[in-house]
């Protein structure tokens, strides 16, 4: 006796969550099965093995025919296949989009193309993931890209009406598709430890202040107001950033910008006699990593160069979280008590 | 009465790609009716078209409107080829026919291809202006309603049943014409889809007419059905039961204080035409005359499984000329009928007297495969054949009607297998027909008829009958007799007494035949079908008791014909009848008593069936009051339990007559072990599984001593196909794997639907076919429903109460009924309405005992307070739900930073445009209240593949097609203006394979009861204002019990 067909169709289509995060995560049927097994569920439901099987086909049979719509999640609202109510709707796309922490490390800031998608073997074995499931990511980065590349307005606003992700996830996807429109190199040694988190941190502040959509921050005319206002960088706002070269090279100024952040910052700082002994290297530092800006390829290094400019360098003399936080504040500050400098660099690295 | 019928086609969207090179779609509309086409414009690339047409018009005959379905055509326009078909949209226009249906349909429809499936949706507006036409010969029948609700619909009120109707025509099938030959298999599904959506309009039509003739106006338990005859043609075939009904006027007419039934929805002219001439029913434009010639008379009419108290004696003294009166007077409303069939399973109050028992016929038919069209009416002659023979053991078993009765077949290659089946009853005349009623006996028979028990009673003259059964008093009224198990086709009566719960219960079976041609084919099959009737109902009988049950209600039996064997499914709801005596064991008994190891088994045996009987008693909790014999009274002169094969007069060999299930030992039921068959039997009974704790399943309606539905359903069809080895098939193996394939399937079912605990599959429609040599197919359509654990418990503690709960029910509805039928306008009516009104409130209430009466305000008031506390409930739970959205917000707006959330479209998903439609096969949706019927459903969809592997194999291409007739019948829905389907039945699934050419295709039919629903709460919430609110726990708790 074999089963040659075995299906379930509801009304309401059912969802199971844990087998949708087992399909997700990009399991066979038959491993699907055997985790099942192991979470105890036969135990507490009196079920069989092969009740179990059958299950699990009907729910990755739906999730496959699914995935269709989940690819463009309005049509999921709209569709008239499967009822679902909303807020199942709402968790399908939500996990569908979700990814993992150890994956988006390893893509963030490549470019999304068939290049990096054939490396994705090597990532799965890295990080554990399987391959499927880094294919699932790695196709969803790439879509809400595509969808959202040519677009006008608000990055984050975009992906949420096209993808109708939760706050969020919108974020953390514009945040995907700042680093890879840019292409910055996040996959160094030396930026190992930074977490997926704090470049999504940094890219909201850049998408904030220094691109061409960021109003009133950036000294730009508002009639530049070209397509891809959250993605690409504001050159004219790169090139005034050559401008702070005056601030290692006139000697001057140097000394004058760093008796303000000394004044300010006395009794403050912990490592103040260091901050002052290398007040002029770590100026020199962010000053360059910022004038070096208007080319492309330094552009991709901006955090690698951070990291050796100015991180290290503290790390090494142990400064306190807070103390760079207070100085770099302090250092951004007293600059516009200068010369009229407008300064809108935020270092903002943990 | 020639009416307008006006299209628009607005707009369509998520349309495939039609045209690579520039991934879009020229999209254009043709939209067919008869046989004018209209187009619109040519709406150019673009996957979401906006054609915005002007309205398309059609003048035609209301003949064509039953019977025609619109037709639309999406298609992408090409300018050097021909242009591509996207796919199409077929309305039934029928519900905008009928006076108070829906108005309009608008709304998204899927557009269907029958190779690809749904592709895309398309907006329409249809509308139909009708004119009225005083012609006495028309040919139409609009305006008569059509309900597959096989009892009185919600809102509606019978004014007078009248009867049973039926129809069938036949066609050609164009699957097996010869032009199939050369067209695509796009085309030929086309054909067959227009084909027999045209024949369902023909015959709808065609059974309205009957019904004007009767004078009613709507058909209730409309079951229609199709036969694939293969080479031979295509039937289809229909019926009814035909009504007069009156609507009740406001939508919270269940509210009997707040609102008195209204007078003034008397018929329309449109819906009571002046009688005309009768018409002969084979007269249709497509009737292409078909019908085969009958080469042999194999009728075998199987079973009536009677299970009626025959004794002769001591009730007789005030019932038996009661009765005789009564029949007389019901005698008289029936025998102007052919037959006195309805298919009704649930009755008015007061309509059900007597149940007799089940009577069913089966007749084996060779399907001729030559073209005879001097005999057209061959079908319809098959089926007079078994009706009257169905008419025949119902006179047999004393009754003169036939309720909860249905008709089917089994087709395999040229041999057809006709069934039918129902329960013999008595009915009350009242209803039956106008006038003929005389006052007196109406008296008699209200003050005769305690409420819960009646229907138990046995329906025939004692002195008469020719079977000897166990009789005992009834244990409820100790005054008239009652059988000692009970089998019926309907649903459990609202009224009757039940202790403890009920249970899904089924007889599996599997009979290898040889395969054989022809006339030696259907001999062998005739010969098989009484000992497979004969093996169902013992299988039955045992698990009943097994149960410790006495009664069984909704019993379906279904044999499947397939190349090499036959297959018997029985399903039915086992109740513990308190009316009935308590079951007696299962006795055991070994054949060879000498050996001493085997009676050690036996005794091991009998002691694993009386666990298991006593574990039963205790999960159905059947704990029926300990009653001393004297109490019940004499014993009857022959305490021999018999069950009977009752055989027609047309029946030509001499097999034994009557099969005796038992040995003479009162109240046990002994099952002999003499060989390994018997065995098996023994061991199979012991492997049926209860359902987990928390799940309970029954296939009627509701799930007795379950009353307190909450409002989550969910309705799902299942289909399972298995492979047979090949090799050495047994019966033996046979019977397991067919029983491994039902209970695994359940098992699933109980396993998918663990989140809804607890709940009770309702409804559970199984249906077996044997598509290919060695494959058997099951469906099962059912619905799960949640119901509230706490007071369930409750419930049961005090089945009394519940019972009383139910009287006080009754009364609310009485206190309707009769002020109802004085508005029916019944000329020779007897009685002036406030007595009869009187009447029946004692009638009611004063019967049953002393005890019950002076316990009514009590229930009534418990009853008041549950309700109070579930509207509390409610209350509550709107509010929790409205403060959660209130945080919803404040959490929205708090954390936005910049301009960045403009537009956010809030939580994403909660925008959903698409409404929820509800699905059921039960006539009433829990917690709701249904408002408005908006016609018939009736659907037949055929879907193909060539690239079945690329689909997902047979589960995905059946999986996706299920989904996909779901979204239509939703949609369909959804354009009518209502939210939910009743009554939904899948009616047809017929599935084949050629996995060698990666083929597969499939046949759906559907059908249902499109309705408007307002929840319980809503009602409430916009009825507390009302200065009548007071009596509305009341109700809404009566609303629950029924």
């Amino acid at each position: 006796m074999t089963s040659e067909l075995d299906i379930f169709v509801g009304n309401t289509t059912l969802i199971d969550e844990d087998v949708y995060r087992l399909w997700l995560d990009g399991y066979s049927v038959s491993d699907a099965v055997a985790l099942r097994v192991r979470s105890g569920i036969l135990e507490q439901t009196g079920a069989t093995a092969a009740v179990l099987q059958s299950d699990t086909m009907d729910h990755y049979r739906t999730f496959h025919m699914l995935e269709r719509l989940l690819h463009a999640p309005p049509k999921l609202l709209h569709q008239l296949i499967f009822q679902i109510p909303p807020s199942r709707q709402a968790l399908l796309i939500e996990r569908y989009y979700a990814f993992d922490e150890a994956f988006v490390r390893e893509v963030l800031g490549k470019k999304l193309s068939k290049g990096t998608k054939k490396d994705l073997d090597d990532i799965s074995t890295k990080t554990g993931i399987t391959l499927k499931s880094c294919r699932r990511q790695f196709d969803n980065f790439k879509r809400v890209f595509k969808v959202v590349e040519e677009m006008r307005g608000s990055l984050v606003d975009n992906i949420q009406q096209h993808f109708l992700l939760s706050d969020r996830l919108a974020r953390d996807y514009a945040a995907i598709v700042f680093f890879a429109n840019n292409r910055f190199e996040t996959g160094k040694k030396k930026l190992q430890y930074l977490s997926f988190g704090d470049f999504a941190f940094c890219a909201e502040l850049m998408i904030q202040n220094w691109t061409l959509g960021a109003v009133g921050e950036a000294p730009t005319d508002p009639d530049s107001q070209v397509d891809d206002m959250d993605m690409d960088l504001d050159k004219e706002f790169l090139q005034d950033l050559k401008e702070l070269k005056v601030l290692v090279a006139d000697k001057d100024l140097l000394d004058l910008h760093k008796s303000l952040v000394c004044t300010a910052l006395r009794g403050k700082l912990g490592v103040f006699s260091e901050m002052e002994a290398n007040f002029k290297n770590l100026s020199r530092g962010l000053v360059n990593v910022a004038a070096k800006l208007t080319h492309t390829k330094d552009v991709r290094d901006l955090f690698v160069d951070l990291v050796e400019k100015f991180i290290e360098p503290c790390r090494s003399d142990h400064w306190p979280l807070n103390d760079v936080r207070l100085f770099l504040n302090q250092y951004s500050a007293s600059v516009h008590s200068l010369d009229g400098f407008r300064f809108a660099c935020s270092g903002c690295v943990t | 009465m020639p009416g307008k019928l006006k299209v628009k086609i607005v707009a369509g969207r998520h349309l495939p790609v039609m045209d690579r090179a520039s991934d879009l779609t020229d999209a254009f509309v043709e939209v067919k009716f008869g046989n004018t086409t209209f187009k619109t414009d040519v709406c150019l690339k673009s996957l979401n078209p906006q054609w915005n047409s002007e309205w398309f018009k059609f003048e035609v005959d209301d003949e064509d409107l039953q019977d025609e379905p619109l037709q639309i055509t999406v298609l992408d326009h090409d300018t050097y080829s021909a242009n591509d078909a996207i796919g199409k949209v077929y309305i039934d226009i029928d519900p905008l026919l009928y006076s108070e249906a829906a108005t309009v349909i608008s709304g998204w429809f899927p557009i269907y291809d029958t190779i690809h499936g749904i592709r895309g949706e398309i907006n329409v507006v249809v509308k139909v202006d009708l004119f009225n036409d005083l012609n006495r010969f028309r040919q139409s029948s609009c305006g008569v309603k059509f309900f597959c609700t096989t009892s009185i619909p919600k809102c509606y009120r019978a004014v007078i049943i009248h009867g049973f109707v039926e129809e069938l025509v036949v066609n050609e099938d164009p699957e097996y014409q010869w032009i199939d030959r050369i067209r695509t298999p796009r085309a030929s599904n086309e054909a067959r889809q227009r084909l027999i959506s045209l024949m369902s309009g023909e015959l709808q039509r065609k059974i309205g007419l009957k019904v004007l003739e009767m004078r009613g106006n709507a058909v209730v338990g409309y079951l229609q059905c199709f036969d694939l005859e293969g080479e031979s043609g295509l039937v289809v075939r229909a019926i009814g039961t035909a009504c007069t009904l009156d609507k009740l006027s406001s939508p919270a007419a269940f509210l009997p204080a707040c609102n008195s039934p209204s007078k003034e929805m008397k018929e329309s002219p449109l819906v009571h035409p002046p009688s005309h001439g009768c018409r002969s029913t084979h007269n249709s434009p497509i009737h292409t005359a078909t019908g085969s010639r009958l080469t042999q008379n194999f009728s075998v009419s199987v079973p009536t499984l009677i299970y009626t108290g025959m004794g002769s004696g001591s009730a007789g003294k005030e019932g038996g000329p009661f009765k005789a009166l009564l029949r007389q007077q019901t005698q008289s409303a029936l025998e102007q009928r052919e037959f006195p069939f309805f298919t009704l399973t649930a009755f008015p109050p007061g309509f059900l007297v007597h149940v007799g028992g089940v009577v069913s016929a089966r007749s084996v038919k060779l399907l001729d495969r030559i073209h005879n069209p001097d005999e057209p009416e061959t079908r319809d002659a098959w089926w007079a054949e078994i009706r009257q023979e169905i008419k025949s053991h119902a006179k047999a078993l004393g009754c003169h009607a036939v309720v909860g009765y249905s008709e089917s077949t089994s087709i395999c290659e040229e041999v057809c297998i006709l069934s039918a089946s129902g329960t013999a009853a008595v009915l009350n005349p009242r209803f039956l027909q106008d006038g003929t009623v005389e006052g007196c006996l109406e008296q008699r028979l209200e003050e005769n008829l305690p409420a819960g028990c009646g229907f138990c009673h046995i329906p025939y003259d004692e002195l008469n009958m020719p079977f000897p059964a166990h009789l005992t008093h009834c244990y409820n009224c100790r005054k008239q007799k009652v059988p000692d198990v009970l089998f019926t086709t309907i649903d459990l009566p609202v009224d009757a007494t039940v202790i403890g719960k009920g249970c899904l219960i089924q007889a599996r079976l599997c009979r290898l035949k040889k395969k054989a041609q022809a006339e030696a084919n259907a001999t062998a099959i005739s010969n098989l079908l009484p000992f497979m009737e004969y093996e169902v109902h013992t299988q039955l009988m045992n698990k009943l008791k097994l149960k410790g049950m006495n009664a069984l209600f909704g019993l379906r039996i279904q044999i499947s014909v397939g190349e090499n064997m036959l297959m018997g499914l029985a399903s039915a709801t086992g109740v513990y009848l308190a009316a009935l005596p308590t079951p007696g064991g299962i006795q055991i008994a070994g054949k060879t008593p000498n050996d001493g190891s085997y009676e050690q088994h036996i005794s091991h045996m009998q002691k694993k069936i009386n666990d298991t009987i006593a574990k039963n008693k205790e999960l159905y909790e059947i704990n029926p009051p300990e009653m001393s014999e004297e109490i019940i009274g004499s014993p009857i002169p022959e305490p021999r339990q018999r069950s009977r094969l009752l055989r027609s007069q047309s029946e030509s060999s001499d097999e034994v007559a009557e099969l005796d299930l038992s040995h003479g030992k009162k109240d046990a039921f002994v099952l002999e072990i003499d060989d390994t068959d018997a065995m098996e039997d023994v061991h199979s009974l012991l492997t049926d599984v209860p359902p987990p704790s928390g799940f309970y399943s029954c296939n009627t309606e509701i799930m007795p001593g379950i009353n307190n539905w909450t409002s989550e359903i969910q309705m799902f069809t299942s289909v399972r196909v298995i492979r047979l080895s090949s090799l050495n098939l047994t019966n033996q193996a046979l019977n397991k794997n067919f029983n491994d394939l039902c209970e695994n399937l359940l098992k699933s079912l109980y396993f998918k639907l663990r989140s809804m605990i607890p709940c009770c599959l309702c409804h559970v429609n199984f249906t077996v076919s044997l598509p290919e040599d060695e494959l058997i197919q099951v469906t099962v359509t059912a619905v799960a429903i949640t119901f509230d654990k706490n007071q369930a418990l409750q419930t049961a503690k005090t089945h009394a109460e519940k019972s009383l709960q139910r009287a006080s029910t009754d009364n609310e509805e009485l206190l309707q009924f009769p002020l109802e039928l004085c508005s029916d306008s019944l000329p020779s009516h007897p009685f002036p309405p406030t007595k009869e009104h009187l009447e029946s409130a004692s009638s009611n209430s004063g019967i049953p005992a002393a005890q019950r009466a002076t316990s009514v305000d009590y229930s009534s008031f418990a009853d008041r307070c549950s309700s109070w506390i579930e509207l509390i409930k409610l209350k509550a739970q709107t509010i929790r739900r409205g403060s959660i959205k209130t945080t919803v917000t404040v959490e929205k707006a708090s954390p936005v930073g910049e301009g960045n959330f403009r537009n956010r479209s809030s939580p994403p998903c909660a925008n959903s445009t698409v409404g929820v439609v509800k699905m059921t096969p039960l006539s009433f949706i829990p917690g709701a209240k249904i408002t408005k019927y908006l016609g018939i459903i009736n659907m037949f969809f055929i879907r193909e593949t060539t690239s079945l592997r690329e689909e997902g194999g047979v589960s995905g291409f059946l999986h996706a097609f299920i989904a996909e007739v779901f979204a239509m019948v939703r949609a369909h829905v959804a354009a009518l203006g209502g939210n939910a389907v009743v009554s939904y039945i899948m009616k047809q699934c017929v599935f084949m394979e050629n996995p060698n050419k990666n083929q597969a295709q499939c046949l759906i039919n559907v059908s249902g009861d499109a309705v408007v629903f307002v929840r319980e709460s809503e009602l409430e919430v916009a009825s507390t204002q009302q200065p009548t609110a007071n009596c509305q726990p009341a109700c809404a708790g009566g609303e629950v019990t029924t």
